[in-house]
C-alpha cells in the first residue's frame, strides 16, 4: 500500500536536497534527471500496485490545481 | 498472349509453375475439401501440415514461388520445432544464421550486451537467422517429400483470387490464370494472403488497429565482414544514419540493416542507391566494401481482426493480425496459427470433432495475436517515443542502463518472440499445482532430451498420454482418438520441466505439443473427460 502519512524524518532537508540536486541544471537537464530519479525510485518500491496507486493520485485532477 | 496474372515483384525461385488444371475445364465448378490461398511460410506450412494429416487441400498463389528480399528473418524455436513435425526442420537449421549475443548501443556508447543462454536439453536453438525465401524453400521441399509419399497437396502457381462468395456449405471462388478464369468450389477456406490480404478485403472484414509514425529502411547488404554473429541495436547512433538502426547476420554473407528514418521523408529520394550507401557507409565506417543485396521501406501497423474464424473462412498469419517487426512475432506466430488450426481442421473435416473445436483456434490464436501486439507495441513505442515526454523516460532509461542493471530490463529493443500459453483457453482441463507453472495446461511442451532422442520427436502427430513414475495402460482410444503413452524416464530436464514438486505425473499433451491437461495419477474416467474437453465437446 502507498504510504500517506507523514514518513520523512526530516522533510524540510530532504525538500532542501531535492532543489539543491538541480542546481546548475538547465531546465532540459533538470527534467531529464527528474525522469532518471523517478526511474530509480520506482526500482526501489517495485510493487506494481504501490505504483499504480501513486500514478493515480499524482495524477488527481484536484491535487493538480496550483 | 496477355498474361491475365502478371507477376507483380520478380519470382526469385519459381518452386510451382502454373500448369492448366482439369478444373478449368470442368462444366460445373469443382469442389474441393480445403483450399490454402497464399504461398508464403503460413500458407506453404497450412497445405503441408493438412496434407500429411491426409486432408486434401489445393493451395493457390498469385506467383509461381517465392519473391524479393530477405523479408522475415528471425525463425524461434518453437517455429522450428513445428517445422520439425512438419518435416522441414533440418535444412533449415543447416542454412540458418545461429546466434545467441545482442548488444544494446546508444550513441557510440555500449550500454549493454545480453545472451539469449538458450537452456540446455532442447533440439533445438532460441533462433536462427534465415532469409524468408528460404524457409519458404524447405517448406516446398518438405511439400515435394510429402506428395511422394501420397500427401493429397496440390500447389496451383500464378492462379490468383478475384472473387469469394460464402455460401451456406461453402465458398464459391473465381480465380484468374495466365488461360483466363475458372471457378472452383471450397468447403473451407483458410486465407493466408498477407497483411494487406486481398481477400479480407473482398469479404469486406475489418482490420483496426495502431498505424506507427514512422518508416524504416531495409538494407541487406552482401560484404565479407568481420562483425561477430550478434545482433546489434543503436538507439540514436552516432553515426546519425537514423533515429535507430538494426545490424543482424543472414546466411551468405548477408546483413540484414535497419534504419529507422522518421515519419516525414521522400520516400523516392531514400530509396535512391546513394541516399542508401550514405546511410550504410556512416554505419559501417569507411573502407568496408559491400554491395546492396535488397532494400525496402516500410511503416508499420498493430492490429487484428476482431475474428480469425468466419464460418467455414479461416484466416490466419498476416492476413489475420499483423505487428511491427521487433520481437521477430509475424511469421513465428503464423507459424503458432497453421500449428494450432491443422489438427483442429483435420478433426472436424474428418467427423472425429465437432465444429465448436475450431471456435477453440479463433480464441487460441486471438489471444496469442493480441500477446504479440501489445509486445510489439510497447517495444515500438520505446524505440520511437511519440511525445517528448516519452522520449525524456525513455533516455533517461537509456542513460541509466549502461551503469545500473535494473535500467537495463526496462530498455525494449524488442522481445523475443516466445511460444504462446493458451491461459484460460475451453480446452484446457485440470492442473497439479505442485508441477511446474511452464507446462501448465495451455503451455506448449518443452524439449527435454530423452532415451531415445528428443521428447518432442516422441510426439506423433496426434494426441499423447505422457506419463512419468506413473502407470497407465500403453495404448488407449479416446474419443474415436487412439492415444499412444509415452513413459518418460524423470531425468533432470524432464523432472525440471513436467515434475516439479509432484513426485509423479500424467499429462494429456494435445497434436500441437501443447499441454491439455495434467494429474498426479492416470485415472481413466478423468482422462476422458480431459479428451472430450479438448476435443471441443463439452
Amino acid at each position: 500500500m502507498l504510504t500517506l502519512t507523514p514518513n520523512m524524518t526530516r522533510p524540510d532537508e530532504t525538500y532542501a536536497r531535492l532543489i539543491a540536486a538541480h542546481d546548475g541544471l538547465t531546465e532540459a537537464e533538470s527534467h531529464a534527471m527528474n525522469a532518471r530519479l523517478i526511474l530509480i525510485l520506482i526500482n526501489h518500491i517495485g510493487d506494481p500496485q504501490v505504483l499504480a496507486e501513486a500514478l493515480r493520485l499524482a495524477r488527481d485532477p484536484a491535487l493538480a490545481a496550483v | 498472349m496477355k498474361d491475365f496474372v502478371p507477376d507483380r515483384y520478380a519470382v526469385t525461385m519459381r518452386l510451382y509453375p502454373y500448369a492448366r488444371s482439369p478444373d478449368q475445364d470442368a462444366g460445373v465448378p469443382a469442389r474441393h475439401k480445403v483450399v490454402v490461398i497464399g504461398g508464403g511460410p503460413v500458407g506453404l506450412a497450412t497445405a503441408l501440415d493438412l496434407g500429411r494429416r491426409g486432408v486434401p487441400v489445393v493451395l493457390l498463389d498469385d506467383h509461381e514461388g517465392t519473391g524479393q528480399g530477405s523479408k522475415a528473418i528471425c525463425f524461434a524455436k518453437r517455429t522450428l520445432e513445428i517445422c520439425d513435425r512438419l518435416g522441414a526442420a533440418e535444412p533449415m537449421l543447416a542454412k540458418g544464421v545461429q546466434w545467441n549475443v545482442g548488444k544494446v548501443f546508444h550513441d557510440d556508447r555500449l550500454l549493454y550486451e545480453f545472451n539469449l543462454l538458450p537452456e540446455s536439453g532442447h533440439a533445438f536453438p532460441a533462433f536462427i537467422n534465415l532469409q524468408q525465401p528460404w524457409f519458404e524453400k524447405f517448406l516446398h521441399d518438405a511439400i515435394v517429400a510429402a506428395q511422394a509419399e501420397g500427401a493429397p497437396i496440390e500447389l496451383r502457381g500464378k492462379n490468383r483470387v478475384d472473387a469469394v462468395t460464402p455460401r451456406a456449405e461453402h465458398s464459391l471462388l473465381e480465380v484468374m490464370t495466365p488461360e483466363g478464369p475458372y471457378q472452383i468450389e471450397a468447403e473451407w477456406l483458410v486465407v493466408c494472403d498477407g497483411a494487406r490480404s486481398p481477400v479480407r478485403g473482398i469479404l469486406g472484414l475489418n482490420f483496426d488497429g495502431r498505424v506507427f509514425e514512422d518508416n524504416f529502411l531495409i538494407a541487406d547488404v552482401k560484404m565479407k565482414a568481420e562483425f561477430p554473429t550478434e545482433r546489434w541495436f543503436w538507439f540514436e547512433p552516432h553515426f546519425k544514419s537514423g533515429d535507430s538502426a538494426l545490424l543482424h547476420k543472414q546466411p551468405d554473407d548477408i546483413w540484414r540493416i535497419d534504419f529507422q528514418l522518421g515519419w516525414n521523408i521522400d520516400r523516392a529520394k531514400e530509396m535512391e542507391p546513394a541516399s542508401i550507401r550514405a546511410r550504410v557507409d556512416a554505419m559501417l565506417g569507411p573502407n568496408v566494401e559491400y554491395e546492396l543485396d535488397w532494400c525496402s521501406i516500410y511503416t508499420f501497423q498493430c492490429r487484428r481482426m476482431d475474428r480469425f474464424r468466419h464460418g467455414q473462412v479461416i484466416f490466419a498469419g498476416d492476413s489475420a493480425h499483423q505487428v511491427s517487426p521487433f520481437g521477430a512475432r509475424g511469421a513465428n506466430s503464423g507459424i503458432q496459427d497453421v500449428d494450432n488450426l491443422g489438427w483442429k481442421l483435420a478433426l472436424v473435416i474428418g467427423g472425429q470433432a465437432p465444429d465448436a473445436l475450431l471456435d477453440s483456434y479463433d480464441i487460441e490464436r486471438v489471444h496469442g495475436a493480441d500477446e504479440n501486439i501489445l509486445n510489439s507495441t510497447r517495444a515500438t513505442d520505446f524505440i520511437t517515443p511519440k511525445t517528448p515526454v516519452s522520449k525524456l523516460f525513455r533516455n533517461a532509461v537509456l542513460s541509466l542502463a549502461e551503469h545500473l542493471p535494473f535500467a537495463r530490463t526496462i530498455v525494449n529493443s524488442g522481445r523475443l518472440s516466445m511460444p504462446c500459453t493458451y491461459d484460460g483457453s475451453p480446452l484446457n482441463g485440470p492442473d497439479q499445482a505442485e508441477m511446474p507453472a511452464r507446462t501448465r495446461p495451455g503451455s506448449p511442451c518443452p524439449d527435454a532430451p530423452v532415451a531415445d532422442g528428443w521428447l518432442l520427436r516422441q510426439l506423433g502427430s496426434g494426441f499423447t498420454l505422457l506419463t512419468i513414475n506413473a502407470d497407465a495402460p500403453p495404448g488407449l482410444v479416446l474419443h474415436g482418438q487412439s492415444v499412444p503413452r509415452l513413459a518418460l524416464d524423470p531425468t533432470p530436464e524432464v523432472a525440471e520441466r513436467y515434475l516439479g514438486k509432484a513426485p509423479s505425473a500424467v499429462y494429456l499433451i494435445r497434436p500441437d505439443a501443447h499441454v491439455a491437461a495434467r494429474w498426479p495419477a492416470f485415472d481413466a474416467a478423468v482422462v476422458d473427460a480431459a479428451m472430450a474437453r479438448a476435443l471441443g465437446k463439452v
